[in-house]
């Protein structure tokens, strides 16, 4: 083992190949004769005008016919909730009990109900109900969704443990009978149906977003944004969140239509708004005593519920695939 | 900058005279898992000067880009710094608190990352993105700071800057995005960037030209690099000083030039022996040089020198000691060959 045993290493021997690789790789490092860097070619045809995203989404949208039919449905959803008052034939909160469970006719015409009330007038004062219900809750739904989802995403640890547990702890109960549990709670009133229906729906908003951010955090550009000095808040909103829009804007749509569904279902249960004043489900059920009598005092909220949430569904799912490239209609 | 400056050149000789930037001091870092902790930074020390290009090199997982990350401090858990000190013109980085180091990041050191096709963020387009830092740290207004932006652009070579300024990452190719990220990363004028590995990902031509550019760009503004990269052909084209990584550790440390003149440490050797040569003289009927075995498993490291088992020199005492980081030919060599003491591989 005498090799070992060399006090002071002398040159080591040099391989072949080692000599050259300095040289070589300069040559690498091909510069312009005037020492500058090599630009890229610019060639302006080969360079698009930047298509807009938002315009692109539109057209495929509006490509899809369930999705348009939908659109223009929500669109007239809105302009009779915003001019319903304008539109009503009769006051809808008013009696006429002479002219109670009166089948459609030219004067009423989608009849009257029990207490004579006019249905078309109920019907149209019933979508500002709905409507602003649906996006009320939603909103709630969706701000502190969006906040607790991100926190969870992004710190991860114990505080998405936390979190994300509680969610799993409201979603374990059916929706409809957490929201019916607040509204014990809290009292009756449309006022507070928003705020059960938007506290219940927190769970998919937050699991959602939370899904999202975990996988949009891992990419380089949000290495990026924190080496060039941002804070964390910053981050989340203005660069992992965007990433996330699509997503969140598709199941906002849907959640509406969920929304209105629940605001019927608690109005059936008597305690949405509160009489004389019109609500789809309020209306429905306070008229189920009169299905064979009188089947028109259900058929039409009935049939605008249906039709709305319909309408939001068809919506959603056409947002989706506009929203996806990889399902877009060109 | 300071006005002390004594550098007077840029390449070679001239760093020695130059003012130290960043020191880092016997950084350690692990990652706590529970399988065991993998020390993948041990002991590490190096300096990088003013206007200087300095490489670490390393095989996957010698811990280069972990060592990067420390210095920067955007380790995710389960890292973790466990010891030693980064100093940044003698402030210590690892003792900042999270508002001042955030000040330091983008507008002293910036970094640059290996992927350009995920480094810039979809969904905006590259004037925001490069404005951002701008805004924040230069407190220029949009105009200015868009004004600014254009001037960078163009900088790293992007023609028609002024249009190219309004489009989506998507709309352009991975050499425009890195010289995107490039501008990005300078935007601030740091004077430390660090570059993981900035032309992994890209064509050699556009390798060649995006290292051209940092080359350029280290004249023009007057920045320190620590370029981070396992590709021995980068090193040996742009930097001043390498230092060679491996389990860890630092293994060796020399300018550029005595380094591939004269490699000294082992593996140093058996890397530049494994590159093949494209010379007419190149002996194409011998197989290549390949250094035999596998990296070593980080949760179980060789308890003596790391290098060991796959050493063609090693002796009894490689097995069962660590090798320090010895002063020898005028560079740092952690090798039992080069021990002052005399004492070599054996016993």
């Amino acid at each position: 083992m005498s090799e070992w045993d060399r006090p002071t290493p002398g040159p080591l021997p040099e391989p072949s190949s080692v000599s050259h690789v300095a040289d070589e790789a300069l040559a690498m490092g091909e510069r312009l004769p005037d020492g500058g860097i090599p630009e890229f070619a610019d060639d302006e045809t080969l360079h698009e005008k930047p298509e807009n995203q938002w315009l692109e989404m539109w057209r495929s949208l509006i490509a899809n016919r369930a999705a348009l039919v939908s659109l223009i449905f929500v669109a007239f959803l809105v302009f009779i909730a915003l001019f319903g008052p304008y539109l009503t034939p009769y006051n809808p909160i008013e009696t006429n009990m002479a002219n109670a469970l009166k089948a459609p006719s030219a004067a009423h015409w989608f009849g009257t109900d029990q207490l004579g009330m006019d249905i078309f007038s109920r019907v149209i004062a019933g979508t500002r109900v709905s409507l602003t219900v649906g996006l009320l809750a939603v909103s709630i739904a969706l701000t502190i969704g969006i906040i607790l989802g991100s926190i969870a995403g992004y710190a991860g640890g114990w505080v998405d443990t936390i979190i994300m547990r509680v969610m799993d702890m409201m979603l374990a109960i059916p929706p409809i009978l957490l929201a019916i549990t607040l509204m014990a709670a809290l009292g009756k009133g449309i006022d507070k149906a928003v705020i059960a229906i938007g506290l219940v729906s927190i769970p998919e908003y937050a699991r959602i977003v939370r899904g999202n951010i975990l996988s949009i955090k891992e990419n380089d550009y949000i290495a990026a944004a924190r080496v060039v000095g941002n804070t964390d808040i910053r981050i989340i909103f203005r660069h992992v969140l965007p990433n996330a829009l699509s997503v969140i804007i598709v199941r906002a749509t849907l959640g509406i239509s969920s929304a209105i569904l629940d605001t019927a279902a608690l109005g059936f249960l008597g305690m949405g708004v509160q009489p004389p004043q019109a609500e789809w489900g309020d209306m429905l059920g306070r008229a189920r005593g009169f299905i064979f009598q009188a089947p028109h005092t259900l058929l039409y909220p009935g049939m605008a519920i249906t039709a709305t949430v319909l309408a939001f569904n068809l919506l959603g799912d056409g947002l989706r695939d506009a929203l996806d490239p990889k399902s877009r209609i060109k | 900058m300071t006005t002390d400056m004594t550098a007077t050149g840029s390449s070679a000789a001239g760093p020695a005279a130059a003012k130290t930037l960043l020191e880092v001091n016997n950084l350690s870092t692990d990652f706590v898992m529970k399988k065991g902790t993998v020390h993948a930074v041990v002991d590490m020390s190096f300096t990088v000067r003013e206007r200087e290009v300095l490489a670490i090199v390393g095989e996957s997982g010698s811990g280069k880009s972990v060592a990067s990350l420390s210095v920067m401090r955007l380790l995710q858990p389960p890292g973790r710094v466990v010891s030693g000190e980064v100093l940044y013109n003698g402030r210590d980085l690892l003792r900042l608190s999270g508002t001042e180091m955030r000040d330091v990041r983008g507008n002293h050191i910036s970094m640059i990352f290996q992927e350009p096709m995920t480094s810039l963020n979809p969904v905006f387009t590259i004037e925001d993105q490069l404005t951002e830092s701008i805004r924040t740290h230069m407190k220029l207004d949009r105009k200015a700071a868009t004004e600014r932006a254009i001037d960078m652009l163009r900088l790293v070579g992007i023609p028609s800057a002024e249009k190219r300024i309004h489009d989506y990452p998507h709309q352009m190719s991975g050499g425009m995005r890195q010289r995107v990220m490039t501008a990005m990363a300078l935007s601030c004028d740091p004077q430390l960037l660090i570059a993981d590995e900035p032309t992994t990902a890209l064509d050699v031509t556009i390798q060649a030209q995006i290292l051209a550019l940092l080359s350029e760009l280290r004249d023009q503004i007057g920045m320190a690099v620590l370029l981070i990269t396992h590709d021995l052909g980068v090193v040996a084209e742009t930097a001043d000083r390498v230092v060679v990584m491996y389990g860890g550790q630092v293994v060796e440390e020399a300018t550029a030039t005595e380094l591939f003149e004269r490699p000294l440490h082992p593996y140093t050797l058996g890397l530049l022996r494994s590159i093949p040569g494209m010379d007419e003289d190149s002996d194409y009927s011998q197989p290549l040089y390949m250094i035999r075995g596998m990296v070593p498993n980080p949760l179980n490291m060789p308890k003596g020198c790391p290098f060991a088992p796959r050493c063609d020199r090693r002796g009894p005492r490689c097995d069962r000691e660590m090798p320090e980081l010895y002063e020898a030919h005028g560079r740092r060599l952690r090798c039992f060959l080069f021990d002052p003491s005399g004492r070599g591989v054996a016993s």
